[in-house]
């Protein structure tokens, strides 16, 4: 794009069509046609809907892998497991060498009823676990950066072998994966949906623009320059996607309010939506859109001047 | 206007060899036969085409030389009026009129564009819009939109082909009062009556096409 091209990029003019319902006067040249107008709002808005959704999804899942990642990195469990007769000098034997580890908090024998409610998915809740052989469970929190895994690991092989020391990384990694992938297809969404608009508002420009061949000749005939043309019909088009995105936004944003509380119900979706000031994230929506409506129609309408003579 | 050739798309030449030259105070009438090549002439007049051969200059400005916008800026300085003349037919007339005025950034002066209307005998129709005007209406309010950006050179392609005889010498009243404020005037017809009437009041040289080449008509008309 020659550099002459932003010579017309008046922003006050911009702002000004933004905010005025028939986008001034430079405006009134393109005729106004209502059902490409009515269109191109509804595309608009319900791209913006969708990108209130593809956020939500890629802030809900960026704070789900932080908080796996960062709560399962924060304490270790240690498996005890044992003849019954050995069973309580061998957890005791753990519970020793788990408080002189360099690095760990105290160590926490979980009780019966715990571990009763751990198993109550598999084995209901009426499972009597002091008459089956079940492991002692220690839950054992990191105090520093000084614990050393591996080196309890082997101590607790020497020491305690009935000991399996579990840090968590073998099912951690790939949930953190998952939420970090879910993280990125929430971000690749957003862009997707940005294109699309783009893609949209230039198809319309380009039929706005060829339905109006009579207002470019006319235009053209008294003298107008490309930039002038094009203007008219970018005003047109961002203020129709600036508009159209703010009504979707709104209704995403109020969709995202009502979604169900899952917190008590389901780990996974606990959390999807915004939080705090993620909120005012979504309101960047109708400034992106009228963005992309700004330089897609731009763009379409001068490739297509410059096309003719 | 310096020996200049052209042909649509490459192909024959239509006119060929062309030399012109448009000073401000003169009068010119362009005849020739239905499709000898004088909407062409027009057209590469206002650089709505470039010549195939030769060269045209415009206000000292070689048009071959100029961007896109710097012929727009040309065409400022140039009022067209055509036959089937287009308007946004969505605006008022007065709209329509002083929409040169907003596309060159200038003050729109309401008494001024009232004046203008009334100059066209569009005072009545001001508020009108374009399809709702008569053949002869168009063309008036065609012409005042051609002149108020006060053009150096009017170009009319067949301005009175649809106006009867009466509503055709009250355009060309208008064009010759244009042209002794000193307007250069360029008029393509086919209508030799309507040129012997206004060689009448101005004085007016006429110009023929005749095998792709222009003449002067010389006193046979």
């Amino acid at each position: 794009m020659k550099r002459a091209d932003f010579r017309g990029l008046n922003l006050r003019a911009l702002w000004r069509g933004l905010l005025r319902g028939d986008g001034g006067a430079g405006d009134r040249i393109v005729p106004p046609t209502g059902f490409t107008a009515q269109l191109t709002l509804f595309s608009a808005g319900a791209m913006a809907f969708l990108a209130v959704f593809a956020l939500a999804l890629a802030l809900a899942t960026g704070r789900l892998a932080d908080r796996w990642s960062n709560q399962l990195a924060q304490s270790v469990t240690v498996r005890v497991s044992a003849p019954l007769a050995q069973q309580e000098a061998q957890t005791q034997t753990v519970l020793q060498i788990l408080r002189t580890t360099p690095g760990a908090g105290q160590p926490r024998l979980l009780p019966d009823d715990e571990v009763a409610e751990l198993l109550a998915p598999w084995f209901g809740p009426e499972m009597p676990v002091d008459a089956l052989p079940v492991p002692a469970l220690i839950d054992l929190p990191i105090a520093d950066s000084d614990f050393d895994s591996d080196g309890l690991r082997l101590r607790l092989e020497a020491e305690a072998p009935g000991a399996v020391l579990d840090d968590h990384t073998q099912w951690r990694r790939p949930l953190v994966s998952a939420a970090t992938r879910l993280k990125l297809l929430g971000v690749v969404s957003l862009l997707l949906i940005a294109a699309t608009s783009g893609a949209m508002i230039v198809l319309a420009a380009k039929a706005a623009l060829a339905a109006n061949g009579q207002v470019i000749r006319v235009m053209r005939l008294i003298g107008a320059r490309d930039l002038t043309i094009a203007t008219a019909f970018v005003r047109r088009f961002t203020h129709r996607a600036a508009i159209g995105a703010g009504g979707g936004t709104l209704l995403g944003m109020a969709a995202v309010a009502l979604l169900p509380d899952m917190q008590a119900a389901g780990g996974f979706l606990t959390g999807l939506g915004f939080q705090g000031w993620d909120w005012l994230l979504p309101l960047l929506i109708p400034v992106v859109a009228a963005a992309v409506g700004f330089f897609a129609t731009r763009w379409a309408a001068l490739r297509m001047l410059r096309s003719v003579r | 206007m310096q020996d200049v050739g052209f042909g649509y798309h490459g192909g024959a030449e239509l006119l060929s060899n062309v030399t012109l030259s448009l000073q401000p105070g003169m009068f010119h009438f362009l005849t020739g036969p239905s499709g000898s090549g004088k909407t062409t002439l027009l057209r590469l007049l206002y650089a709505d085409l470039l010549p195939s051969s030769g060269r045209i200059q415009a206000f000292g400005h070689d048009l071959a030389d100029m961007g896109r916008d710097d012929i727009a800026t040309l065409r400022r300085r140039v009022g067209v009026v055509h036959q089937d003349t287009q308007f946004l037919d969505h605006l008022p007339v007065a709209e329509n009129v002083a929409l040169p005025l907003n596309i060159a950034g200038q003050h729109v002066d309401m008494d001024a564009l009232r004046d203008l209307l009334g100059w066209v005998q569009l005072s009545q129709q001001a508020r009108a819009l374009p399809p709702e005007l008569s053949g002869g209406e168009r063309q008036r309010a065609a012409l005042a939109r051609a002149v108020i950006l006060s053009p150096d050179l009017i170009l009319a392609d067949e301005p009175t082909g649809n106006l009867d005889w009466d509503m055709s010498m009250r355009l060309m009243q208008l064009l010759i009062e244009l042209n002794k404020s000193g307007k250069a005037v360029m008029v393509a017809t086919h209508d030799l009556n309507l040129i012997r009437a206004t060689k009448a009041q101005v004085a007016a040289r006429v110009l023929r096409i005749a095998g792709k080449s222009l003449q002067s008509a010389g006193a046979d008309l």
